[in-house]
């Protein structure tokens, strides 16, 4: 067994999901119907979505990024229906 | 011979037993498969059941695509096998991308569980091989998830291919088109959100979906 010299470098990641342009969103247009009645005026375009946010290891962003792309595309989202956006930051 | 129809039971399934026991009636062999085994025995076809496939986590489908034995459908598939999703079954072959599009969100963001009134749209499709375009069947439904939705390129295929399999009369969830259920290219990988196990048998109401899943066992 050997010891690596140095430690490997930590992203942290946050995923977010959200539905593609142009589909309909019927959880957001329930969120939006329902603000004026509570007083929040002038509230528009409201789309639900989700986040995810985990830790990856590589040996620098870009591939951090690669794996992370991978991950959207074959498991994390429905490209069919869903947008993503990915942030990386360093794990200082 | 007696035709073997495989049920894949993924943790999280719930519509399994009633899918062999609509089967076993119309003169099949219901049996039941696991989402870990690697191979689908001798069966002749096979029907991914309706429920909520480890857990509907992340998305509907998207964990149960990845189970092993998706791999033996997927290639029994290819191969011509006929292979029928139900409700949360067609969810998964959406996912695994042996049909095209996905279900999203009802439209009216309610869960419904009722009666629904299908049109046979096309009978090239191993589900509706023994029925006639514009035959009107009574099944019910039983989803959040139902909402078809596909790009138009994708619509404008399906309608030259004649793979919109089942409408609804009365679209329920917003499904684009009103599509209730799609196929394959080749017919023979059907999904559709209407439970047809739940209308074989006289005391439920309806027996339509006898129908449907007699196509899987007998061409006639």
């Amino acid at each position: 067994m050997t010891t690596p010299m140095f430690d490997v470098p930590k992203f942290n990641v946050v995923v977010e999901v959200s539905l593609r342009d142009g589909i309909a969103d019927p959880e957001g247009l329930t969120i939006e119907r329902a603000l004026p009645a509570l007083g929040f005026d002038g509230v528009s375009g409201v789309r639900v979505g989700k986040s995810l946010r985990f830790v990856v290891e590589a040996p620098n962003e870009a591939e951090a990024r690669q794996q992370v792309e991978a991950m959207c595309e074959r498991f994390l989202a429905n490209p069919v229906i869903e947008d993503t956006g990915i942030t990386l930051s360093p794990v200082l | 011979m007696t035709a073997k129809v495989g049920v894949v039971v993924f943790p999280g399934s719930n519509c399994e037993q009633d899918v062999v026991e609509a089967v076993d009636r119309i003169g099949g062999s219901g049996e039941l498969l696991w989402h870990k085994d690697t191979h689908l025995r001798d069966v002749d076809a096979v029907v991914l059941p309706g429920g909520f496939a480890h857990g509907d986590y992340l998305r509907t489908g998207a964990m149960a695509r990845f189970s092993p034995i998706m791999d033996a459908v997927t290639r029994f598939a290819s191969d011509g096998g006929p292979v029928v999703g139900i409700c949360n079954g067609f969810q998964i072959l959406a996912e695994a991308q042996l049909l095209p599009g996905a279900l999203y969100k009802n439209q009216g963001l309610k869960f419904l569980c009722q009666p629904t009134t299908l049109r046979v749209e096309s009978t090239g499709s191993v589900l509706t091989r023994n029925l006639s375009e514009g035959d009107e069947l009574s099944i019910p439904i039983n989803h959040f998830e139902g909402n078809y939705i596909c790009s138009e390129e994708t619509l404008a295929a399906l309608r030259d291919n004649a793979q919109i399999v089942l409408t609804y009369r009365d679209n329920p969830n917003g499904a684009t088109a009103d599509i209730a259920g799609i196929c394959n290219e080749n017919g023979n990988v059907v999904g559709l959100m209407p439970h047809p196990e739940r209308a074989a048998h006289p005391l439920l109401g309806s027996t339509d979906g006898a129908l449907l899943l007699k196509g899987l066992i007998s061409d006639d």
